[in-house]
């Protein structure tokens, strides 16, 4: 793409092709491949800033026409007010057909079960109602914006990567993927889900944000809030997470480095209130986003793959 | 800042883990929780320090096994350049993961232990790479610590695989003499090799040139998606959305549209971000023509005086992947090229290749797993295409099995 370039610019360059504009069409080119080959696509949608980046890709790679799929929010019940409030104002800005899939009603349907105890998250229990939604319509491709830099599972990551009837990842037995050519053939009641931003990492998405000055919730960006601190993490006090015995309530600055169910995701100290300070942030960052901020992937080597293998994000 | 792929092969003796440990810990791309994570699971396994390969160790069998089942890919930049390193592992599966890495890499590492120098492994991934197109090879000389920074041993190992490649299609070969364990020519030129000339290998990384690699002279379009957005402002909207896949399209070229051979211009080159003059290889845009005709996913736009071979009966050499049944003469399979789906007939199996050797089988009567071999295939209907040589876009394609709709082959078209 052409992202930015004047015409001098472009003449100068002898046609050199930056590492955005490389993963951009990479990315385009996955999502035009998606909307030709599969009958009901949908895009995963949380509000979250890779999500928010991969929405922001779609909607130029279908420019001028609308976007030829809905998109989804795995809806926790357990959310930023902020995020919520942003995920429904970039739905009407962007003119894209929303669906929700509720976690609390797959609970009130007894579809699932809420952990108890203090560690309590619905997060695992996200993927039910995620399968249960994709079966419900109909879906056959289902694109999230996973980056293989983010977990050692995901870096096994296909592009177009199958999943069978019971919405099972099978790492040991995944397709080759060679070229561009992306198989996403499958059998009525299987489907393909798709990683269009996988090799993306998160400095590209931030240096993206910037060069195309894409909105975020604004926890992404360094407030005051209260907070505890558990397993090292600062964890924010909301209205579904409290602070246990001896852990003491704390007001800080901080942001959010990933955003998910407002259980298990942490904030980081963080005075960085702009995108350039962000990106300057994550630059010289030491600690991987996920291990920053993600209580879910610190039970075990193989978390993450163990619950992708059941149909996880 | 430019991207540059690249693949990297070599077993894990070889120290190829420590090598890419090496080049992403340099760059500040290894992080304190991913140390800590690796020191903490070497430990547990009752290894003594920090066993590097449980860095690219992603899935529990592979931990378990202690062998890499499947190709990971890193990422790593440094203010010239981001890379992304396609690892793939040399114990099992070696020829799909390594047709996988290359397939889409600008450049192929491979690695040999100085004292054992070129070893059958060596000669497999150099052919492979150069099967695979891969511009850009490296030979990374390794252990040179062991054998006393010997120039002599490096001169030899430089003098066989020459002498080897000599017989391969390699446009671009380069020889470093390394330690990945003690970082000596890594990331920056070392004193225990004063007799080498070169540059470092992360500076022939940053430096390689890339751009003209591209084959910026045959103009091929697939179609992949055409956009009719039926609104009232865009009520005669009609682009054809795609990848350049070569050559260089200006607005105002007059162009042709295969198969139905209809001549057209370009009326305009679109993106979201408003109109381009040119578009080139990788970009993805929507090319609107001056007149309407009848075009749709699968279709080619080209130029008039330069259009590729379009024909239904195909040779190629064929990387064989299917694991339940071995390809035979008479097989019929799904295949993909560029942005078009067909069916094919394997009419005839030339030979089966050595990969070792290179010696041709030609008694061959089936290709296994993991095989290679020269074929003739027909279509159903007419691929437009260009020697794999030529152009890796227009000359690539895989097989797939119609019943399981595995992927079953990786096919490079002569």
């Amino acid at each position: 793409m052409a992202r930015g370039l004047t015409h001098d610019r472009k003449q100068t360059m002898h046609r050199l092709i930056s590492h955005l504009d490389a993963l951009e069409s990479e990315s385009i080119h996955l999502l035009r491949e998606v909307a030709a080959e599969f009958e009901r696509p949908v895009l995963l949608f949380s509000g979250g800033k890779d999500s928010v980046v991969m929405l922001h890709i779609a909607k130029k790679a279908f420019w001028p026409a609308r976007l030829p799929f809905p998109v989804m929010h795995i809806d926790t019940g357990h959310n930023f007010p902020e995020v919520i409030e942003f995920r429904d104002s970039s739905v009407e800005r962007l003119d894209v057909n929303l669906v929700v899939a509720s976690v609390q009603a797959s609970i009130d349907t007894g579809r699932v079960v809420e952990e108890t105890g203090p560690r309590a998250s619905r997060n695992r229990l996200q993927t039910t109602t995620l399968l249960d939604a994709v079966e419900q319509h109909g879906f056959d491709a289902v694109m999230g914006g996973a980056r293989r830099d983010e977990e050692k599972a995901r870096a096994k990551e296909r592009f177009f990567s199958f999943r069978d009837e019971f919405g099972q990842w099978d790492p040991k037995n995944q397709r080759p993927e060679i070229w561009s050519l992306y198989n996403g053939r499958h059998r009525k009641g299987e489907h393909i889900r798709v990683f269009p931003l996988s090799n993306w990492t998160e400095l590209d998405i931030w240096q993206y944000i910037a060069d195309e000055e894409i909105e975020l919730p604004s926890i992404y960006y360094a407030h005051r809030r209260n907070v505890f601190r558990r397993d090292s993490m600062l964890m924010a006090v909301t209205e579904f997470l409290r602070p246990g015995e001896g852990e003491e309530v704390f007001e800080a600055t901080v942001r959010y480095r990933t955003v998910g169910d407002a259980t298990c995701t942490a904030a980081v100290a963080s005075t960085a209130a702009s995108i350039a300070d962000v990106i300057a942030e994550v630059a010289a960052s030491r600690v991987t986003e996920r291990g920053a901020t993600r209580a879910d992937d610190k039970f075990s080597e193989a978390a993450m793959e163990d619950r992708k293998r059941e149909g996880y994000f | 800042m430019e991207l540059l792929r690249f693949a990297t092969a070599g077993s894990v003796d070889d120290g190829k883990s420590t090598l890419i440990g090496r080049l992403l810990y340099d760059s500040k791309q290894i992080f304190e929780d991913t140390l800590e994570a690796l020191e903490h699971s070497t430990m547990l396994r009752g290894e003594e320090g920090m066993n590097l390969a449980l860095l690219t160790d992603g899935l529990r069998a592979e931990r378990e096994q202690g062998i890499t089942i499947d190709v990971a890919y890193r990422y790593f930049a440094t203010p010239r350049r981001k890379f992304i390193i396609a690892d793939t592992p040399g114990h099992v599966q070696y020829t799909r993961n390594m047709v996988t890495g290359a397939s889409t890499a600008d450049l192929a590492l491979i690695l040999v232990d100085a004292r054992k120098g070129i070893i059958e492994q060596s000669r497999r991934h150099a052919f492979l790479a150069s099967l695979l197109g891969v511009p850009h090879l490296v030979l990374c000389v390794n252990k040179m610590d062991l054998v006393d920074y010997d120039q002599a041993v490096f001169e030899r190992i430089k003098t066989e695989f020459r002498d080897f490649a000599a017989k391969l299609d390699v446009r671009d070969l380069q020889f470093v003499p390394m330690s990945a364990l003690n970082g000596d020519n890594v990331v920056d030129r070392s004193a225990n090799t004063p007799w080498y000339e070169g540059t470092s290998l992360l500076h022939h990384l940053e430096e390689v040139h890339i751009a003209s690699d591209r084959n910026l002279i045959d103009c091929r379009f697939p179609v992949q998606y055409v956009i009719r957005p039926r609104d009232d402002k865009h009520h005669d909207y009609r682009g054809y959305a795609g990848q350049v896949a070569s050559g260089s399209y200006k607005v105002g070229d007059d162009v042709v549209v295969l198969p139905s051979g209809f001549a057209s211009r370009i009326a305009s080159i679109d993106t979201a971000d408003g109109p381009v003059e040119e578009a080139v290889p990788p970009m993805s845009v929507t090319i609107r023509l001056a007149d309407d005709l009848d075009v749709s996913r699968g279709d080619m736009i080209c130029r008039p005086n330069n259009q590729p071979n379009i024909a239904q009966d195909v040779d190629a050499m064929l990387c064989w992947f299917g694991e339940r049944a071995a390809l035979k003469p008479g097989g019929k399979y799904a295949l993909k090229q560029t942005s078009k789906w067909t069916r094919a007939l394997v009419k005839d199996l030339h030979y089966r290749l050595d990969v070792n050797t290179l010696h041709r089988n030609e008694d061959a009567d089936s290709l296994s797993l993991n095989e290679i071999g020269r074929v003739t295939l027909r279509t159903t209907v007419p691929l437009f295409f260009d020697d794999y040589r030529r152009n890796r876009a227009t000359g690539s394609f895989i097989l797939v099995d119609e019943a399981s709709n595995d992927t079953l082959a990786a096919g490079m078209i002569l």
